[in-house]
């Protein structure tokens, strides 16, 4: 399973594509579950690059349990919450993502 | 210090406008990421894990009131409240947008900074002893002699495309405070038997993947020559040094390659072209350049003894900052302070925005404007009247800056790791943090007396792990962190390169391991005196590895 991330170009917020725009948390990603979605979203985000939104885009694998989708690597976790040692930063600090945590 | 000519603000004002229109031009899509990747990087922007990343040049680690509290300014501002010091005596900053980058950069030049080169495959920001000016061992200032050099290093035409990135460090006094063997060129400004100013010359260290020691290639070149054999070395470098693996591309691997001598060689003949030329540093300006780091005119203050003695008999936690965070000066009646930025339990090299600016008011108040970022991710306040210790250390508790730990266990070199950078493989903040909590204990840390210890989060080692006395490098393994361990490794005037002791440790484990190390330490040295480095090098890797490891043997 695999969402689409990349950061925003203005001011390089980590976005997910999700419900056809770029959302500034992980939670409602669109999950490609097999090639052809893959594909779609790949797309997309060669789309989005060329038209100068986004910047750095990878599809990234994910799990998705209970509908809450988590990346599978440390490294996209930490992307998708803020820096592990400042809790007050990021994604984390906001009221939204903190619920979904 | 140094001050902008008309020249160099012309020349800052000029790149602000420049980059500024480069942005604009992005933003608006008029230029793609492809071609705007380079031009960003020229002007020290990144992009990371969660934002754009900001990396301001402070050259050779100087700076004056005014420039800090603009840094204090722009973290407030434009970022959140924070910047993070580097080993390269520069700051960054972690959460700039990329359309507010020309107003930072227009702040930065009103005071007389930029991001020029803190990026990209050329000469980035010379460093230099901290001490400089202050330290009470040293032959002569080294920052004219980089200064010198940044001038002619800033977009250099024939060194801005170099294979790779390309270091440069000063060191004005025999104890290296600089790290010299572990830059692709390493310079120590001494005198000859005739009482005149030279440098030798090191070439070839660095860290990565693959740590080298810097060779020594030259035992004294006249100051006059500083710039002419630069250039011969940057030259041979720019010729020889291999552009088709990025990870070969350092000079160092050209020096181990080619050989010491024949290098050297190749070095002294392209030298013989350049000497006599137009490089060879006048006397005059070399003086001129001087003229700008005159130290501050320093007044007796020999009431500072007395006062020092009072103070000490009134607070046992000034004594114990006085006894671990302040260095002899020159001058008998001053002293330069280091200002820990390693708080216990606090992110290594990281200050507040409000810290920023009461730092900047103390250098103003006590330390003649001037302040320097260390190596190590330390503030220094260079000259300060021993009559003014006990104010500067209150000011400092009042802002949470007076931890008393300079060259202990806790006062670790971090780099930012996953939890910020893009490259890392393994977090490095939360490990320092959590070392330097089980050591919080600032009586145990003086007990185990002097001990550098260096964290990457990958294997560019940016955490300078390898010349570590404990160094930590992070890594990915089977999708978790994993933690490997060096012993022996030193940045000084006898620089070596840590041993991996053997299996590498999960975060769980990893802070328990050091802890082993440091009690085996402590049960095998001669006396108090004898520090961690001297002992490891007297028994070697045995005892360490017996203690922590001896356990899995037998059970498999």
């Amino acid at each position: 399973m695999k969402v689409l991330t990349a950061n925003r170009l203005a001011d390089g917020e980590a976005v997910w594509y999700a419900n056809g725009g770029w959302a500034e948390t992980v939670d409602n990603a669109d999950v490609a579950y097999d090639k052809a979605a893959e594909d779609r979203l790949e797309a997309i985000g060669a789309t989005a690059s060329a038209n100068n939104e986004v910047v750095d885009v990878n599809l990234i694998d994910v799990t998705v349990a209970n509908g809450v989708v988590e990346p599978v690597r440390l490294r996209e976790r930490i992307r998708a919450a803020g820096p592990t040692n400042r809790n007050g930063l990021g994604k984390q600090a906001r009221p939204v993502a903190a619920r979904a945590a | 210090m140094y001050r902008y000519d008309e020249f160099d603000h012309n020349f800052v004002q000029a790149r602000v406008a420049e980059f500024s229109d480069q942005v604009a031009r992005r933003l608006a899509g008029e230029i793609t990421e492809d071609q705007f990747r380079p031009l960003r990087l020229m002007n020290g922007v990144y992009l990371q894990l969660h934002a754009y990343m900001l990396r301001i040049a402070v050259p050779y680690g100087t700076l004056n009131s005014k420039q800090l509290r603009m840094l204090g300014h722009i973290a407030r501002k434009y970022d959140k409240g924070y910047g993070h010091f580097t080993t390269r005596q520069n700051i960054q900053f972690n959460w700039p947008a990329l359309s507010d980058i020309p107003a930072i950069l227009a702040d930065l030049a009103s005071v007389e900074m930029h991001a020029i080169q803190t990026s990209g495959n050329c000469i980035r920001n010379v460093t230099a002893d901290h001490f400089a000016g202050a330290a009470a061992d040293e032959v002569a200032d080294p920052r004219p002699y980089a200064e010198i050099l940044r001038q002619w290093s800033s977009v250099h035409p024939e060194f801005s495309f170099l294979p790779r990135k390309f270091k440069i460090a000063v060191t004005g006094a025999e104890r290296d405070r600089a790290a010299i063997q572990t830059h692709d060129i390493g310079l120590h400004l001494k005198k000859n038997a005739a009482g005149e100013l030279g440098f030798a010359v090191y070439v070839g260290g660095g860290q990565g993947r693959t740590p080298m020691i810097a060779k020594k290639i030259r035992d004294f070149l006249p100051e006059a020559d500083l710039l002419s054999y630069c250039t011969a070395i940057l030259r041979v470098y720019n010729l020889y040094g291999r552009r088709d693996n990025k990870y070969k591309a350092r000079i160092k691997i050209l020096v181990h390659e080619t050989g010491v001598e024949e290098i050297t060689r190749q070095i002294e003949a392209e030298w013989q072209e350049l000497k006599d030329a137009d490089l060879k540093l006048p006397e005059a300006d070399i003086r001129a350049i001087d003229a700008y780091f005159a130290p501050p005119a320093l007044a007796d203050r020999p009431e500072g003894d007395e006062a020092v003695k009072l103070a000490r008999l009134d607070s046992k936690s000034f004594s114990e900052w006085l006894d671990q965070n302040v260095v002899t000066h020159r001058h008998p009646d001053y002293a330069a302070v280091t200002i820990s930025l390693k708080g216990i339990g606090e992110a290594p090299g990281d200050a507040s925005d409000s810290q920023m600016e009461a730092v900047a008011d103390l250098a103003e108040k006590y330390a003649f404007d001037e302040l320097r970022v260390s190596h190590e991710q330390n503030l220094i306040l260079p000259h300060v009247a021993r009559a003014d210790l006990k104010a500067v250390y209150d000011a400092l508790v009042d802002i949470g800056l007076a931890t008393a730990n300079s060259n202990l266990i806790s006062d670790i070199i971090s780099c930012p790791g996953l939890d910020y950078c893009a490259l890392a493989t393994a977090r490095s903040i939360p490990v320092a943090q959590e070392i330097s909590l089980r050591f919080a204990s600032l009586e145990r840390q003086r007990e185990i007396g002097e001990l550098k210890l260096k964290i990457s989060g990958c294997i560019n080692a940016c955490g300078h792990h390898h010349v570590g006395h404990i160094g930590i490098l992070g890594v990915e393994k089977k999708g978790a962190e994993l933690y490997q361990v060096t012993l022996g490794g030193s940045a000084d005037e006898n620089t070596s390169v840590g041993e991996i002791i053997g299996r590498g440790f999960s975060s769980a484990e990893i802070t328990d391991a050091i802890e082993q190390i440091v009690e085996t330490y402590l049960g095998l040295r001669l006396d108090r005196n004898e520090k961690f480095i001297d002992a490891y090098r007297r028994v070697g890797p045995a005892p360490f590895k017996e203690a922590l490891y001896a356990g899995e043997a037998k059970t498999a």
